[in-house]
């Protein structure tokens, strides 16, 4: 016992012991459990193996490619907004312009909606996008002489509120992520740069985003999972999992409909196999270019 | 010396006007960016605005004529603050059990995720490369894919319907060890060794010279499990049977029923189940955006 206290040798292990339990248990034996579910067809009572016949169904179902292309158009959409724009913002609030007190309070009030549940930011979203022409987005395009739109009942309309959604929800978190890497770039840097004659435009585009690759890199990573795992933005704007004609059905609102709504888990599993091969189909190579896997090996 | 450094002064007069029109473009700018920054802000602050106005209001009215900044003050009344305080059913019921379920959440996720962190920041030891390459593989499995089986896995177990099921599963979080990681590598080495030429043990190294110092990085972190287990949904939504046993978001969500008479507790139980997570980030604020920018992505 005595040993097992002291020794720097056997500690590390109970040290990392319960993250090995915590995955085994609950990350690896599930993800293990829909693999072999995803071959199979399971009714209550009964479980007969069909081979790929799930992912064969899949492929032929249209519905499916609804949602592959809806939840791909959400996620790029993301990435076009909460990159550049929390990234510039960013810039302005590490410039040495203007008060650090006022630039913290803008700070915190943009980080105030990531504090806010999707299921109460979607009941305000969702009423503020209200077909009724005294909905406020209908004000605001009334005031420009514009028609009240039904706009979730659009496809362009629909996804419109859920950028906007995103856009409210991330952008604050975003900023605090690249003020993280932005801080961490040395002052020489800029100096160098100013030395040579270098204009603020060309800072920012060759030291300053340059600088930013790891905390870029860091951010589309959960941007991808966060757009590609879309679900209770649409849910909550549609009031449940039925849009009209689907225009705002994900691939894990297909695979909660498929597996909880009609409790065909086989076919569910196989939905989810595709969604976490998609994910890291994007996010690996990304992570190895970048060299992220390597830099965390010492 | 002194003389080559000081410039001639008729240089010196043209640097000064350069610097007034320097100092002038700064503060242009300065303003600039507060202009931005305003509108950008007040812009953010909108839904919270409609949302409050939206309490002193009849929920039918709302729901059928959706929000929007404007308020008849006319009709305005307390009621549905008071029905809130008064007879709002389950609600408060759901409340306590979200504070539990949170509060529980951010201890038993910041004590073992920093536990584990530990090993990982201070120790080289046989595998530890691959398993660190599992923690950051585990942050890019979507939960949604692996939620039926393991809400499969809750039942085997016979713990459907217990907040066991929902805060075990995420004790030895991903993101949390990472930034502990991160935020313990820069934490002195000397402080282990000097613990250990006193004959502490590993254990005791860990829980009494550098827990205390993992302060800041706590701030930050129970910010975000606070956050993140307060308005969890879908994993609450599958693992809970019994309505007494819900959360605050699950609670809320079915109150929006398209016959409900329940929009009045609905949206002022929305605004009002935002208030606590804000006292809590105010509080740690300071915490917060430091330790944010202390541990997060270096490198």
């Amino acid at each position: 016992m005595r040993k097992l206290l002291y020794s720097p040798k056997i500690a590390p292990y109970i040290f990392v012991l319960p993250f090995i339990l915590t995955v085994l248990i609950f990350w690896v034996s599930p993800l293990y459990k829909a693999g072999v579910m995803s071959t199979q067809k399971i009714i209550p009572g009964s479980v007969e193996n069909v081979g790929l016949a799930n992912y064969d169904r899949l492929f032929g179902d249209r519905l499916f490619w609804v949602a592959l292309r809806n939840s791909l158009t959400y996620m790029i959409g993301t990435l076009l907004i909460l990159i550049p724009g929390p990234m510039l913002l960013a810039v302005l609030i590490n410039s040495k312009l203007g008060s650090e007190r006022l630039k913290a309070v803008f700070k915190s009030v943009m980080f105030i909606p990531a504090l806010t549940s999707v299921v109460v930011a979607g009941i305000v979203f969702k009423l503020i996008f209200s077909e009724s022409e005294t909905a406020l987005m209908n004000q605001i395009i009334g005031a420009f002489g514009l028609d009240p739109i039904k706009w979730l009942k659009t496809q362009a309309g629909g996804f419109f509120a859920l950028y906007i959604l995103a856009a409210w929800r991330w952008t604050g978190v975003n900023i605090l992520y690249f003020l993280a890497g932005l801080q961490a770039i040395p002052n020489d840097y800029y100096e160098a740069a100013s030395i040579d004659g270098a204009s603020s435009w060309q800072k920012f585009w060759h030291v300053t985003v340059p600088s930013l690759k790891p905390t870029i890199v860091f951010v589309l990573t959960i941007s991808v999972y966060g757009g590609l795992a879309m679900f209770l933005e649409s849910y909550m704007l549609y009031g449940g999992n039925n849009s009209p004609q689907n225009i705002g059905l994900t691939i894990v609102g297909y695979l909660y409909r498929q597996g909880i709504e009609r409790n065909d888990l086989g076919y569910a599993s196989a939905v989810g196999v595709v969604l976490l091969l998609l994910v890291l189909a994007i996010n690996i190579p990304q992570l190895i270019a970048t060299g992220t896997f390597k830099k965390e090996q010492h | 010396m002194s003389q080559t450094l000081t410039p001639p002064k008729s240089a010196k007069r043209v640097m000064s006007n350069e610097g007034k029109a320097a100092k002038r473009r700064v503060r242009l700018n300065s303003w600039l960016m507060y202009i931005v920054m305003a509108v950008i802000g007040l812009i953010v602050l909108v839904p919270f605005w409609a949302n409050f106005l939206a309490t002193f209001q009849e929920g039918r009215m709302i729901i059928t004529g959706g929000l929007n900044l404007g308020i008849d003050l006319a009709q305005a009344s307390l009621d549905n603050w008071v029905m809130l305080f008064t007879d709002s059913g389950m609600y408060f019921t759901w409340f306590a059990n979200s504070v539990f379920i949170t509060v529980a959440q951010v201890i038993a996720t910041l004590a073992v995720s920093a536990f584990v962190a530990y090993g990982f920041a201070m120790y080289e030891f046989r595998g530890k490369t691959a398993l660190f390459i599992v923690v950051l593989l585990l942050m890019s499995v979507p939960f949604e894919m692996m939620m039926l089986p393991l809400y499969i896995q809750i039942n085997d177990f016979g713990l459907q319907d217990t907040y066991t099921a929902i805060i075990i599963p995420f004790m030895a979080n991903a993101v949390t060890i990472l930034f502990f990681r991160q935020f313990l590598r820069g934490i002195p080495r000397e402080i282990v060794e000097a613990g250990r030429i006193d004959g502490v043990s590993e254990f005791g190294i860990f829980f009494r010279l550098v827990f205390p110092l993992m302060k800041p990085a706590f701030g930050a972190m129970a910010i975000l499990t606070g956050m993140m287990s307060w308005n969890n949904f879908l994993w609450p939504l599958l693992a809970l049977r019994s309505s007494e046993k819900y959360t605050l978001p699950i609670g809320l969500n079915t109150l929006l029923t398209p016959y409900g008479n329940n929009y009045d507790l609905l949206l002022v139980g929305s605004f009002f189940s935002m208030i606590p997570i804000f006292i809590l980030f105010l509080a740690f604020q300071r915490f917060f955006i430091e330790g944010m920018t202390a541990g997060a992505v270096k490198g």
